[in-house]
């Protein structure tokens, strides 16, 4: 579904992407992880088409990604920006009807894509502020807003950047399993995610990203490593799995040494 | 979804209460003045040639009717521009593109004179530079991808100034004649409104107007910002070409026809906002509407305030958007402090 074959993106001399090789299938939940500035944002606006690539390319569903036209894209990939500001007393109704903008062809929108925005909004339990002007909205509730919007536009390849910022531990978790969900589905789902115990709770696929390099590639378990966490955030780890399977990843206290056989020891 | 569907009809509920509201305001501004004729006196003045005939059809009509096409075009063109910068506080005579057309009308009066392209010359000459202080605007005030408020003022002061100079410097080059129609620009108003101009501003007006009531759609999923819109599908380079050009197109028009006139640009849009959100399919045309009421008003304020004297319409609309403005930014101050 998606190809990425030795990408690399540079703003004058600097790379802040280089050497990505990736191939996302249908069906499949990645996360991208790295520190701030490690070129995940980058890496998705790539995908997305936003940006073209410096070197290498990059195929969305067989084709190369600059050939189709933003609406051609809009109808096949969504995205999930990290950063909003709505300056105009939209409804947050009004906004999750945007996502079926490139689906109308300067149509009105028909009770059909109204009943879509509405199920968007149910999926993520936005539809008790439908009415509210999204500039009123909390951070989380706007979160959930964008989501549903994000929906609503239907496409196969959902790119999220940062889809939990702002939401409390329910709402991250239920937004990382409608993205799991999305998944089973058949659709694919790339999201840039902070969170390290999130990540490997939810995510298929770990890329682990550090100053636009990749540092491991695979599942959660083999990438949530304490080496090549330590490699990509500059500080120590302690990597533990509980009895029930999932990873707990703890940074450390920088010089302070984990414990040698702590893994092990809670593995048994 | 039912909440959405009385949405939409109290939007066109507000479009055609204001619909029904401007042949009102004509007839009624057309009526009052020096002269008056009053409302139910209209049809026996027009079908039977009575007194006021030609009062009415030479002197009132051109007059509200222009002040009508301008009001409508500077209200969307700063709809446009409010959309299009996604910052409430962008309005075409604020950021200097009114001035950058004023400056291109005086640069045309004085250095070139009427001899090119007769009557369009000077509205050709408005449109390039409102079109070249639009880009510059644009240009200037856009700081990695967004539009901050400060530096998008900042930026209007600037190429007010700029423009101001320029303007000043062609009153100073004018000879007699060119100084008076200079003049004119400079005071803004509608005491030369002959049916001729009318004919010229109309269709420039127009097209104006279809060109920005094309991008609706488009400036709604602007809002969510530049990348965002592209991420739904919009060319955004398209979008904003054709924002420039439809904005210099009517601004230029109606700086031609009128003068620099501030502030309905940015008081209408808001006013309509207030009524019924900020869809813009609703928004522009509502503008569009609301703009030829408040100009019509004020123009018709502004000639009988003082008979027989007319005071400058720009005072009375800067006189109403002034606080409007001032309201505004203490609204903004207070989100920025407790947002």
């Amino acid at each position: 579904m998606v190809e990425l074959v030795a990408v690399g993106y540079r703003i004058g001399d600097k790379w802040i992407v280089r050497d990505i090789d990736l191939k996302i299938e249908a069906g499949q939940f990645w996360i991208f992880v790295g520190p701030n500035g490690a070129g995940k944002t980058t890496l998705l606006r790539l995908i997305s088409g936003e940006l073209s690539p410096t070197t290498g390319r990059i195929r969305l569903f067989g084709e190369s990604v600059s050939k189709y036209s933003p609406q051609e894209l809009a109808r096949q990939r969504a995205y999930l920006q990290q950063k909003r500001d709505v300056n105009f007393p939209f409804r947050a109704s009004e906004i999750v009807l945007l996502g079926r903008h490139p689906h109308l062809n300067g149509a009105k929108e028909s009770p059909a894509d109204l009943a879509i925005a509405q199920e968007a909004m149910e999926q993520v339990q936005a539809e008790m502020f439908a009415e509210r002007l999204y500039p009123t909205l909390s951070g989380g509730e706007a979160s959930r807003v964008d989501l549903a919007r994000v929906l609503a536009q239907e496409p196969e390849l959902f790119l999220l950047d940062e889809p939990t910022n702002h939401l409390d531990p329910r709402h991250q978790v239920q937004i990382l399993r409608l993205c799991r969900s999305i998944a089973q589905s058949g659709k694919s789902v790339i999201a840039a995610v902070h969170d390290l115990n999130l990540a490997s709770m939810y995510a298929e696929h770990v890329l682990m990203l550090r100053q636009g390099i990749p540092i491991a590639v695979g599942p959660p378990a083999l990438v949530l490593t304490p080496q090549q966490l330590e490699t990509t955030y500059d500080v120590p780890f302690e990597v533990k799995r509980l009895s029930s399977g999932r990873l707990v990843v703890l940074p450390l206290p920088p010089g302070s040494k984990p414990k040698t056989g702590a893994l092990k020891s809670v593995s048994n | 979804m039912c909440n959405d569907r009385s949405t939409v009809q109290n939007r066109a509920r507000i479009l055609y209460i204001l619909a029904s509201l401007l042949p009102i305001s004509l007839c009624v501004a057309a009526g009052v003045g020096a002269y008056q004729i009053l409302p139910w006196r209209i049809p026996p003045v027009l079908f039977f040639r009575e007194d006021g005939f030609e009062v009415f059809i030479y002197v009132r009509f051109p007059r509200v009717i222009l002040s009508a096409i301008v009001g409508s075009v500077l209200a969307i063109s700063g709809a446009t521009l409010q959309g299009i910068f996604r910052n409430p506080l962008a309005d075409p005579g604020l950021i200097g593109v009114t001035a950058g057309a004023g400056l291109g009308a005086a640069v045309w009066i004085v250095l070139i004179g009427s001899g090119f392209f007769g009557i369009w010359g000077v509205p050709i000459a408005a449109f390039t530079g409102g079109v070249i202080v639009t880009i510059a605007v644009w240009k200037i005030a856009q700081t990695h991808g967004q539009v901050l408020t400060v530096t998008l003022l900042l930026a209007g002061i600037a190429l007010n100034s700029f423009a101001g100079a320029g303007i000043g410097l062609m009153t100073f080059l004018a000879d007699e004649e060119q100084l008076r129609s200079l003049t004119f620009w400079l005071l803004g108003g509608f005491g030369g409104a002959t049916w001729r101009l009318v004919a010229v501003t109309l269709p420039v007006a127009i097209v104006g107007g279809i060109v920005l009531f094309r991008l609706a759609r488009a400036l709604n999923a602007m809002s969510l910002g530049e990348s965002e819109a592209y991420h739904l599908g919009i060319s955004t380079e398209s979008l904003k070409r054709w924002a420039v050009f439809g904005v210099a197109l009517t601004v230029g028009a109606a700086v031609s026809a009128a003068g620099g006139i501030g502030f309905v640009g940015l008081v209408v849009p808001h006013l309509i906002r207030l009524m019924g959100g900020a869809d813009h399919r609703y928004v522009l045309p509502g503008s569009a509407l609301g703009g030829a009421i408040l100009l019509v008003l004020a123009d018709l304020f502004a000639r009988t305030v003082a008979i027989p004297a007319e005071l400058p319409v720009g005072v009375i609309t800067a006189l109403l958007g002034g606080p409007f403005f001032l309201w505004l930014l203490m609204k903004f101050k207070k989100e920025v402090v407790y947002g």
